[in-house]
């Protein structure tokens, strides 16, 4: 397995199956954890694993002044980041470019989908806006890093409460009601589904960091829950017919039917407070 | 094309560091620099999509422990950014003589609100469109070897959109056989 493991790939794959036992088109086992029980000092958080690929998103909020062009829009700043502790392939340091690369895939979903939309996080015209700081911290790489991203950033936004504020007349200053909190208004649930290419004709779905290093191309596929695609990603590798893309397509709708009843199941467990 | 311009280089096959070397294949290294400022994580993000790209179609194993370094400037930015980075890699790859296995062309597709798919769009047209779809479509089959979207569309518009690009590049791989064509019967 570790001289040949593209034979060793090979042999498993013409069985239809994987090395793990699953199927091709079978997805890892998706376990989710919202709301306090992940990080306490943030605003919002949610801890995701995806098979052994651990992801965790915390959200902080923050006040700030709106950008002059666009006065009564808010900010939301997602990073990325891989640490060395998750695997040995990445060193300590400056973000490389796979962490780069995946914070501006992120920025991008959240922009495409329209899942939280700026002028939501607004207090007062030109004065005063929100900031939320996503923090996406990889704990343990074992592949389909976009998948789990975003999925922590969408349930880590969800459980998001924003004190209410004022801004005071007379002083200007604004007043944090700490007590008051409501949660953030999203608008769309995308999820994103990741699939491995091998030898330009299989797709496997879910793969692992073996099947990622061995794989001749990836493509993440991002839906919203009215089947319309926010995100295609396909960042090079073999080259893919429309044929095969629309299949893609379709395994990823039903992938979002089934992340968003797990969504929707834990909320609801932690809501009741 | 049009007013979108961008200048590719690229330096190689030549010696790798050791730190970046891959024994079996030459490794490819993708830097953009932007007209103004310094390259920041969109330029990085785009990098990696170049690179991916290119390093499905350089035959590497052909080089092994050897880096090919391709530097695209861009010199200005009228819309359809993406898709001029990838004609420049692809005519900077070909002008240099590296094997590769299939040519690729960039195409850029923008959906107008009122449902119209325009090919090539402006700065002025991009901001205005519901979702900007683009496409590196190889010439071999035309098979979609990038894809990158932005905003959101269906499902059947996609598909609308990736045919139309797969009819626009035949336009562009006629383009790349005159400009080589010119360039070597001097």
């Amino acid at each position: 397995r570790t001289v040949e493991p593209l034979e060793y790939y090979r042999r498993f794959l013409k069985e239809n199956c994987r090395p793990d036992g699953r199927e091709l088109g079978e997805f890892r086992t998706t376990t989710v954890n919202i709301g306090k029980c992940s990080i306490t000092t943030a605003d919002g958080s949610a801890l995701v694993k995806l098979g052994n690929t651990t992801v965790i998103c915390g959200i902080k909020a923050e006040l700030a002044a709106p950008a002059v062009d666009s006065a009564n829009k808010g900010y939301i700043v997602p990073n990325v980041e891989l640490p060395s502790l998750c695997a040995e392939r990445f060193r300590s340091g400056p973000p490389g470019e796979e962490a780069q690369a995946a914070s501006q895939f992120i920025a991008d979903v959240i922009e495409n989908s329209q899942m939280i939309v700026k002028e939501d996080l607004c207090i007062a015209n030109g004065k005063l806006a929100w900031v939320l700081y996503c923090d996406i911290i990889c704990l343990d790489y074992d592949g389909n890093l976009l998948d789990a991203s975003v999925f922590a950033l969408l349930a880590a936004l969800k459980n998001v409460q924003l004190p209410l504020v004022t801004i005071n007349e007379e002083t200007g200053l604004s007043e944090v009601n700490l007590k008051q909190k409501n949660p953030l208004i999203i608008r769309k649930h995308p999820v994103a589904t990741s699939f491995a290419i091998f030898d330009d004709t299989l797709l496997i779905v879910d793969p692992t960091a073996e099947e990622e290093d061995l794989a001749t191309g990836t493509v993440t596929i991002v839906t919203d829950e009215e089947g319309r695609l926010c995100s295609v990603h396909k960042p090079g590798g073999s080259p893919l017919t429309g044929a095969k893309l629309q299949d893609c397509i379709t395994r990823a709708i039903t992938r979002h039917k089934e992340v968003k009843k797990l969504i929707d199941k834990v909320i609801k467990s932690i809501t009741p407070k | 094309p049009g007013d979108t311009s961008v200048l590719a280089g690229l330096y190689g096959p030549a010696e790798a560091k050791i730190s970046k070397e891959l024994p079996d294949r030459a490794a490819l290294e993708v830097l953009l620099r932007p007209k103004v400022g310094l390259p920041g994580v969109l330029e990085r993000s785009r990098e990696q999509l170049l690179r991916q790209t290119c390093e499905a179609v350089v035959l590497g194993v052909l080089h092994p422990r050897t880096a090919i370094s391709l530097v695209l400037q861009v010199l200005s930015d009228a819309g359809s950014l993406l898709s001029c980075c990838l004609n420049a890699a692809c005519m900077a790859l070909l002008d240099a003589g590296l094997p590769l296995s299939t040519l690729f062309c960039g195409v850029t597709c923008a959906l107008q609100p009122d449902g119209t798919i325009l090919l090539d769009p402006t700065s002025r047209q991009e901001q205005e469109a519901r979702a900007i779809l683009t496409f590196a479509i190889a010439s071999s089959e035309r098979k979609v070897l990038m894809a990158n979207t932005k905003g959101s569309c269906s499902v059947e518009e996609m598909q609308q959109c990736l045919a139309a690009a797969q009819r626009a590049a035949t336009t562009i791989f006629q383009f790349y056989r005159d400009s080589v064509r010119r360039r070597y019967s001097k």
